[in-house]
């Protein structure tokens, strides 16, 4: 079935305003007393076993961010967020001490496999002959404040991978968290990474050691269940020299009247001629259609491209959230290094995104590519925000970025915030940026020939984005083609 | 009876027929009373100078949005086409190749031939056409009209010449099988080899069982499709029909002397 036809039947099947993913699993939760103190701090840290240097390291975040003030610049407006009013750690009672997946919550399991998630390993068989383009994927599950599983664990430990809870890392691998921990958005850095820094429960940790090109794509999905809970997950990933790892993330949440907050921090590092594929299809609770609820996404997310050679890629679909703050970046420190960034942002209804990337070019030769492709429908505000800079230093630094906007409906609105600012008079820079409508004549064009209206607009949807699911490992691909459509339910009168 | 008249004559089972048609937009009327009645295997050209409402016709038939009907009725195969969702009226057979066609930047001509395909199909009640299955079905027809095979992987109408837009609309003519094609000012920026090949696709598409209605500003196109009916529209009425031969009248004296007569 090509790739268009299976949008179009997807649209067709799904009710209109219907988030697929909006159902919560009712479960006895462990939570610490509501807002936010050094007493909560203090808590998170216990619960989870941490040594002194951690908790230390989680007040002085804290402490930092008592001094700090909300940041304003962005084109989002919310209520005052009341940050005394949320549960900053939600984790499932454990029925019991949990050693295999067969001992996890029964519930749980069922979630994730309501949302689509394998949590079981599948047995291969000695000679069973595995369908070809099936790939096996380990997924780190996070529901709430606690990653509940993760899989393939063994396979990847004889590679010499680890990949594991950000908690577990702390206790078990202490040396390799604190030498990467925090040195690519450090806990000053911003209002929300260092709100994160304090009271962040867990995440994924991935290391590659040198050499290695990790056997199978990692992946975390994340879940928030729990009611007026913030979700503040840490990932770590370091790619030692020569090594290569693809990351996916997915994200999830309840359909809930109450906003919630998500403020992550994913810190990701490149030795030399080491290269880590990020990707992620976040689907966050967008609100209802009169723009109740929904999540606030308030996220840092940062590579370091810290060897020579070394190479850091971000791909991202943005469909879902209430408000999307976002700004994926690359750091390219080493010379030879490079970054991307391919993006798909699409808001929809009262949905408001403020997303894009910052390529900083420090050492010499480094290239970046930027590839943001913003839709907005409804009465949304999307907004492309993206700084890249060459260091006087940076001799040779390119770049090139392309920021298209696709408009649906003439109440929705696109905006393009580029910065540039290169010190060195050797770097050279392009900019290119469109804005286009889906024309009525588009749309007539594509009903004449049979098409639906919904139709026709997945299918130019899926046009316009192409260059971007191109970059998305196959299976997320897939998904995130559905997705499109189903957030684009209803855009068109 | 002549020929002629046969034609002209009101069939209770025609293919399309225009009933009186009343058309405004934006309060302004720009059909007054159209009647026209097409039989199938009859190719009918429509002429008349910019303003007329030969487009508006075809819009109309076709279901674009923006017009208001006030008045009189479009029938085809006898029920009421105005009823009709635009993608509706397409699985039920009638064709509008346009003036402009638009151009889908990164979706594939093939994959929207396909998609389009099946959506008629579906709609009709028929099973949808397999990949495969579609591409040589699709590849068949291109190679029908000496249509080169790497049109169909590149972008709908994305990079192409005013030429290769007109003969991508006759290769989807061709695939929908449709049984009413109304071609809209076809002949418009094209050079007279382009006009001619494209001419070719749409005399390979007539059948006695498919109607064509040609819309056009100039006699040229005619001498290339034949028509077997000609009607003079002006200010939103057919003034005058005939033979092939009227389309030469018009050549040698204008279109003034029907201006009265509106």
């Amino acid at each position: 079935m090509p790739a268009v036809q299976e949008t179009v039947e997807r649209v067709r099947r799904i009710d209109v305003d219907q988030y697929r993913y909006g159902f919560e699993t009712l479960i006895e939760s462990d939570k610490a007393p509501k807002g936010l103190s050094e007493d909560t701090v203090r808590f998170i840290s216990a619960k989870k076993n941490e040594p002194a240097w951690m908790l230390e390291w989680r007040l002085e975040a804290f402490r930092r961010w008592l001094t700090m003030t909300e940041p304003s610049w962005a084109r989002v407006h919310y209520p005052k967020i009341d940050y005394q009013d949320l549960y900053y750690y939600s984790a499932p009672k454990p029925k019991k001490t949990v050693n295999s997946l067969d001992e996890i919550d029964p519930d749980i399991l069922k979630t994730y496999e309501k949302l689509g998630i394998p949590l079981r390993e599948v047995e291969v068989l000695e000679g069973v002959v595995r369908p070809e383009g099936e790939r096996r994927i380990a997924v780190d599950a996070v529901f709430d404040s606690v990653s509940v599983a993760t899989t393939f664990q063994k396979e990847l430990k004889a590679a010499g991978v680890i990949f594991m809870p950000i908690s577990e890392a702390i206790r078990e691998h202490p040396e390799l968290v604190k030498k990467y921990l925090g040195t690519v958005v450090p806990t000053t850095d911003n209002y929300f990474a260092t709100l994160n820094s304090a009271v962040f429960s867990d995440g994924s940790f991935v290391y590659v050691p040198p050499g290695v090109r990790c056997p199978m794509e990692l992946s975390t999905y994340f879940r928030i269940n729990e009611r007026n809970t913030g979700q503040f997950e840490r990932t770590l990933i370091i790619a030692d020299k020569g090594s290569y790892v693809s990351y996916l993330e997915g994200c999830t949440a309840p359909q809930r009247d109450e906003n919630q907050l998500h403020a992550a921090v994913v810190e990701l590092v490149t030795h030399d001629d080491a290269e880590i594929k990020y990707s992620t299809v976040q689907n966050w609770y967008p609100g209802n259609s009169e723009g109740k609820g929904g999540i606030y996404n308030f996220v840092t997310k940062r590579g370091d491209c810290r060897g020579r050679n070394s190479k850091i890629s971000w791909t991202q679909v943005e469909t879902g959230s209430a408000i999307t703050w976002k700004y994926p970046s690359c750091i390219l420190r080493g010379d030879n290094s490079s970054g991307e960034f391919y993006s798909i942002a699409i808001s929809n209804g009262y949905q408001q995104v403020d997303s894009g990337t910052k390529m900083i070019h420090l050492g010499k030769n480094t290239s970046s590519r930027i590839i943001s492709k913003g839709i907005a429908a409804g009465k949304s505000q999307n907004t492309y925000r993206g700084l890249v800079s060459a260091h006087r230093k940076a001799t040779g630094a390119r770049n090139y970025t392309a920021c298209d906007s696709l408009l649906i409906g003439d109440q929705c609105g696109a905006h393009t915030v580029p910065y540039v600012e290169a010190k060195n008079s050797s770097a050279t820079f392009e900019h290119e940026a469109t804005t286009s409508k889906i024309s009525e004549d588009v749309l007539f064009y594509c009903v004449q020939r049979g098409l639906s209206q919904e139709e026709a607009v997945g299918l130019v949807v899926n046009g316009f984005v192409k260059d971007v699911l191109q970059q998305l490992p196959m299976e997320f691909a897939v998904e995130a083609q559905k997705l499109i459509s189903i957030s684009l339910e209803g855009s068109v009168g | 009876m002549t020929r002629l008249g046969m034609m002209l004559r009101k069939n209770v089972m025609s293919l399309l027929e225009v009933k009186d048609l009343q058309v405004r937009v934006e309060e302004r009327e720009i059909l007054h009373g159209l009647s026209l009645t097409v039989n199938p295997g009859e190719v009918h050209a429509i002429m008349g100078p910019n303003g007329s409402g030969k487009s508006t016709l075809s819009h109309v038939i076709a279901g674009k949005p923006g017009y208001e009907v006030t008045g009189g009725q479009v029938l085809f195969k006898g029920e009421d086409l105005l009823a009709m969702a635009p993608n509706e009226r397409a699985a039920k057979g009638v064709f509008l190749a346009f003036q402009y066609p638009v151009e889908i930047p990164g979706v594939t001509t093939w994959n929207f031939l396909h998609a389009a395909l099946n959506a008629q199909r579906k709609a009709r009640g028929e099973d949808e056409m397999s990949s495969p299955a579609f591409l040589k079905k699709v590849r068949e027809v291109a190679k029908s009209l000496s249509i080169p095979q790497d049109m169909l992987k590149r972008g709908v109408n994305v990079g192409f010449s005013g030429g290769e837009k007109k003969r991508n609309e006759i290769l989807q003519m061709a695939l929908f099988e449709p049984a009413v094609c109304i071609l809209d000012e076809m002949d418009s920026g094209l050079d007279i080899d382009a006009l001619r090949i494209a001419a070719d696709g749409v005399n390979a598409l007539r059948s006695p069982e498919r109607a064509m209605v040609v819309i056009t500003h100039y006699q040229r196109l005619l001498n290339y499709i034949v028509p077997d009916v000609v009607h003079v529209m002006s200010k939103g009425r057919v003034v005058k029909s005939g033979g092939k031969e009227l389309a030469l009248e018009l050549e040698e004296s204008g279109y003034a002397q029907f201006e009265d007569a509106a």
